[in-house]
């Protein structure tokens, strides 16, 4: 067993159990190709929430559906890996990341209800995912189980609502219907594209509750995607701040708001809501996401900086600033930080 | 479920009734005098009178719907003003051939059309699915005649003494006869008592089957061949296209990435949660082109040589039969209607939320 202690912040010492590097995902379009993930690397640790964070359009999504090879056309993975337990996800063959999906690695989606089939009833969709995976296939999967899955998820009167169509359920139960079915196999990995988006607050609390206590007790690692500071906030060990198909930052959790560098990250900490105060989130980011067919030649977030223009930086809108770690552990994509000897 | 049905079934009775209206309405409504397209032009007024009288039609209209409506509900569509005979007796010989057709043509194309459409839909953008599209494009736009001239010319002429040949007239070859299943069966049928058999046994593939010979059903089901292409080629087309564009709109929804996310593989995929939900529209469709391959089937029929409904219509309508044109306009509504209720039926079966409304 790997060390479990709550604690202290899951350390950098846990292995690794997903590396992504250098992750290119491209759409090729009559328009032109849009580089929806340009250069994505990050590692996702045992016990450890990775946050994913950024605007929309800057390809937390695409990120997260090419780990699971699940891009469709014209999407493809250009290049780039995504080690899970060491050994390429990319190169794998396509029977065996059917295999993996939902057992090893699982995915949960914004939009709970539109993600759960409408025909089909709540404990055909659960029994579904251990009917796929399950070794032999002589043995009949048992009504029983889902009302199991979904005890595990605190849903009451499970044995009633495994007979319910998504119709009849509502987004946030909806949502832990899709968790029970992510969790069947304790997978190693659940990939959270926006769980709670989609839902009130208060369901929103329940929901990142219910997550955070799967991963403490079966130690497992989350990669949660949401364009919501304060989720990351209250979430995430580490994260990753994403800009246009890049990662421009990347932290421990208290280190990132206590010392945002890349000025787009602090923009994205100055708009999170503080009571009683009402910001336009505009206001604090103008402009918005470069198109990402025309990419800006020097940082992407070039257009959109103040500091640059603060600092006087010439560079940036020539040439790309790379990933550096500015402090131990803190990386940062941004002139400010990167000296002309680091080039 | 079961609630539902009988509403719709209810609610199918004002449409019967209403389409009855009509059409006793609008054959009469028409120009021109059953007197005399029965009895030649020379037919003098107190012939006329006498004709007019015996078959009621000097009553009002309101009066004539009344006691029809009332015939019909005890089972007697009336007789032909022309043939002098019982219009259910016309029916038995006729409608079988039609409606043996028809279900021939349907079976075509949702045998081939279903498939072509998933082929086209999960292989969108490839040379399946444009020559698919380019062949249903050019399908829906054929007439059904010609369509059934070419194919005539082809399978029965061109391709003779070669082993595609296919009968291109009739519906059994000469010589070729399949005995009816209630002799076969030994029951003791004849009269008004024979209608009913009479019309199942008059349907040649299914008489065939009941009494297990597959000879005749061969011969049968061969000479169905190229007017079931015909007349099924429209509606193979929009099956054909509605089920792809139906599953490829379904194919980019959110439970499909669920279902792949799951890890289920390919065929689950597109089978298990595609294609439930992709046939709801097709269903519709399906039941919407019963019309036009219904009409294709009278337009067909004379090209293979078939004697169903349709030669008997066009004369019934041109000879002002008025009993005749509403009996087969009453089976035709009443066919539709039965066949739009296991439309609904399948509906609601496909799709829960459905059920509930
Ligand atoms: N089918 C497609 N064709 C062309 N471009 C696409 C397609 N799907 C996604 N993209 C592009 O990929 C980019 C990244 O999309 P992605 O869904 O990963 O964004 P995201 O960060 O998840 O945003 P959101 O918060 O809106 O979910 C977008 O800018 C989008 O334009
Ligand atoms: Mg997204």
């Amino acid at each position: 067993m790997t060390s479990n202690n709550k604690d202290k912040p899951p350390a950098s010492g846990n292995e690794p159990l997903l590396q992504v590097r250098d992750l290119k995902t491209y759409f090729f379009t009559r328009e032109g190709t849009v580089k929806a993930v340009d250069g994505v690397s990050f590692t996702v640790r045992r016990g450890e929430i990775r946050g994913i964070v950024g605007e929309s359009g800057c390809g937390k999504s695409m990120t997260a559906m090419s780990i699971l090879r699940l891009v469709d056309k014209p999407g493809r993975i250009v290049s780039g890996e995504a080690l899970f337990r060491g050994e390429d996800l990319l190169k794998k063959s396509r029977r065996e990341m059917t295999a993996m999906r939902g057992q090893q690695i699982s995915m949960i989606f914004q939009e709970p209800k539109s993600s759960l089939n409408p025909v089909l009833k709540i404990s055909t969709q659960l029994l579904e995912v251990l009917r796929v995976h399950r070794d032999d296939r002589s043995v009949p999967v048992k009504t029983e189980a889902a009302v199991e899955m979904l005890r595990g998820v605190g849903i009451p009167d499970a044995a009633r609502r495994v007979d319910n169509y998504p119709h009849e359920m509502s987004g946030g139960m909806a949502q832990r219907v899709m968790i029970a079915m992510s969790m069947a196999y304790a997978p190693d990995l659940l990939i959270a594209d926006e769980p709670t988006t989609a839902l009130d607050v208060t369901i929103q609390a329940q929901v990142l509750d219910l997550i955070r206590k799967l991963r403490d007790d079966r130690d497992m690692a989350v990669m949660l995607i949401t364009h919501d500071m304060g989720v990351v906030a209250e979430m995430a060990d580490i994260v990753t701040v994403m800009y246009a198909g890049t990662a421009v930052e990347e932290a421990p959790t208290i280190e990132l708001f206590e010392e945002p560098l890349h000025p787009y990250t602090r923009g994205l900490i100055n708009s999170i809501p503080v009571m009683g105060q009402v910001k336009d989130r505009l206001e604090v980011i103008p402009g918005r996401v470069p198109d990402l067919i025309d990419l800006p030649p020097g940082c992407r977030f070039a257009p959109r900086c103040k500091a640059r223009i603060e600092h006087n930086l010439t560079r940036c809108e020539i040439q790309e600033p790379h990933l550096i770690e500015a402090q131990p552990g803190h990386r940062v994509r941004c002139w400010l930080y990167e000296s002309d000897d680091t080039v | 479920m079961a609630s539902y049905l009988a509403r719709r079934l209810t609610l199918a009775v004002p449409v019967l009734l209403g389409i009855l209206f009509v059409t006793f309405a609008l054959a009469r409504l028409l120009p021109g005098d059953p007197c005399r397209s029965t009895l030649g032009e020379k037919a003098t007024d107190e012939i006329c009178d006498a004709f007019n009288e015996r078959y009621g039609l000097n009553d009002s209209i309101l009066e004539q719907f009344r006691i029809y409506i009332n015939d019909v509900l005890h089972g007697d569509l009336g007789e032909s003003l022309k043939f002098g005979r019982p219009v259910t007796e016309l029916m038995v010989e006729r409608l079988p051939v039609t409606l043996e057709l028809s279900a021939f043509a349907m079976l075509f194309a949702v045998l081939l059309g279903i498939p072509l459409g998933i082929i086209s839909a999960y292989y969108h953008n490839s040379a399946v699915d444009v020559g698919t599209m380019i062949g249903a494009n050019m399908g829906v736009s054929m007439p059904v005649f010609w369509l059934g001239l070419m194919l005539s010319y082809l399978f029965g002429v061109a391709l003779k003494d070669t082993p595609f040949w296919l009968p291109p007239t009739g519906r059994l070859t000469a010589g070729v006869s399949i005995q009816p299943f209630y002799e076969a069966w030994g029951w003791n049928v004849d009269g008004d008592a024979l209608t009913f058999p009479g019309f199942i046994a008059n349907i040649n593939t299914l008489n065939a089957i009941l009494i297990g010979d597959w000879n005749g059903f061969r011969d049968a089901a061969k000479h169905l061949i190229l007017p079931a292409m015909a007349v099924g080629t429209i509606p193979l087309s929009i099956i054909a296209r509605m089920t792809r564009s139906s599953l490829l709109e379904v194919l980019g929804l959110n439970y499909i990435r669920t279902a792949r996310a799951k890890g289920v593989k390919e065929i689950g995929v597109v089978g298990r949660h595609g294609l439930r939900n992709a046939m709801l529209p097709v269903v519709t469709i399906i039941g919407l082109s019963l019309g036009s391959l219904l009409s294709g089937a009278v337009l067909t029929e004379t090209v293979f040589g078939l004697s169903g409904v349709g030669r008997i219509l066009y004369d019934s309508i041109t000879g002002r039969d008025y009993t005749v044109v509403q009996a087969f306009t009453l089976i035709i509504a009443v066919v539709f209607v039965f066949i739009n209720l296991i439309v609904d039926a399948l509906y609601a079966y496909l799709d829960p939320r459905i059920r509930l409304e």
